[in-house]
């Protein structure tokens, strides 16, 4: 399955996924708490500056998935425009853009198996509890086996609907899905006992 | 206990299934392609406790770094989102939405999965979603809601329509209709 980390490797890439996660904890709360403009404005610029370094293509991709906030930065610059406040608009405009490009960097620049890793760690004192944390894994590998086969198998359905039906795709279709969705569970659960369980 | 954790893991690529496979359109145009009603079924199927997992196991994998929301979105970005409440709502949703399931064991399974729908994959989720818009967006609660009310029919007929799948399901696999067993 395709993950959301970007093919350009940067040197951030070699970077502890943990570190990269703590900064960007602290870097949020320093976001939310400073109201100032020139701040916030003086901020993103600095976030673009970061998504430049590595790169025009790194830059791009960075950009193409920041794309999904302008609808809101539309409706809350115009918000404020008609109650006369378009300073505290554009702080609120500024703050989400840093701060969901500075999260989607750590995200383009950690592969899951860090990330996976990192998990690994804050389950650690469940295992002390006698919290089994293995299922955990072996769940999080069972949903990335098994989406794209999902997907591929619920593609199959839609095809066999338009086959044999005049009418449009409807809802009607998600019953069979949910149901090989089931079998599957069922299947890999009775191999994974012939193989000895968890 | 590996039947439960095969069930949660595959609801789980259910949810995110559903939000791959391009449009499912309803009967009155709205795209289905938001994976809420998979969030509901986690619920109606599989119960409180499990359902509740599955849905966080999704969210858990969205921030990881998998492009499981639909239009591909994921990683870390999507929690600083405005929309971030939403998806920080789904556990949450499907645990009510299963718990209702599992307190409405007299109403025949349809109605009560419709109900259970509407009370987790509606009620709660919006109260998480619009709690978020209030955060990131520094709004108060009248203006959130209008920023998302236009949602809420599209997303009661999708909780309808969890009540009608989840009572073919109980027909089709009764076994694996864990909110009843």
């Amino acid at each position: 399955m395709i993950s959301l980390t970007s093919p350009v490797e940067t040197r951030a890439h070699g970077w502890p996924a943990g570190a990269k996660l703590a900064g960007l904890c602290g870097a949020t709360m320093v976001l939310f708490a400073i109201k100032g403009l020139n701040w916030h404005l003086g901020f993103l610029v600095a976030t673009l500056v970061i998504y430049a370094m590595p790169g025009r293509q790194f830059f791009q991709g960075g950009m193409r998935r920041l794309r999904v906030l302008w609808p809101f930065a539309a409706i809350i610059l115009l918000w404020h425009l008609f109650t006369n406040d378009l300073a505290s608009g554009a702080v609120i405009v500024l703050r989400m853009i840093t701060a969901v490009g500075l999260a989607n960097l750590v995200t383009m620049t950690t592969k899951l198996s860090d990330m996976i890793v990192v998990v690994r760690w804050l389950c650690a004192p469940l295992r002390r509890f006698g919290v089994q944390t293995r299922s955990v894994e072996l769940a999080i590998a069972l949903v990335v086996r098994f989406t794209p086969i999902l997907a591929q198998k619920g593609q199959t359905l839609a095809l066999a609907w338009k086959a044999r039906a005049a009418r449009r795709l409807g809802w009607r279709v998600i019953t069979p899905f949910a149901v090989l969705a089931i079998d599957d569970a069922e299947h890999v659960a009775e191999a994974l006992r012939a193989r000895g369980g968890l | 206990m590996e039947r439960s954790l095969t069930l949660i893991a595959l609801f789980a690529a259910l949810i995110a299934a559903l939000g791959l496979v391009p449009k499912f359109d309803l009967a009155f145009g709205v795209p289905i392609t938001a994976q809420s009603m998979g969030v509901m079924l986690c619920g109606t199927v599989l119960g409180a406790k499990r359902g509740g997992l599955a849905a966080l196991l999704f969210v858990g994998l969205v921030a990881l770094g998998l492009p499981l929301l639909a239009g591909a979105r994921g990683g870390l970005g999507v929690f600083a989102s405005p929309t971030a409440g939403f998806v920080i709502g789904f556990p949450i949703a499907a645990f009510v939405t299963g718990l209702a399931m599992q307190q409405f064991r007299a109403l025949p399974i349809g109605w009560a999965a419709g109900v259970a729908a509407i009370l987790g994959g509606v009620v709660v989720l919006y109260a998480f979603g619009i709690g978020g818009l209030m955060i990131m967006l520094n709004k108060g609660l009248l203006e959130a809601s209008g920023l998302v009310l236009a949602f809420v029919p599209g997303d009661l007929i999708k909780a309808v329509l969890a009540g009608f799948i989840t009572a073919g399901l109980a027909k089709a696999r009764p076994a694996s209709l864990l909110s009843r067993s």
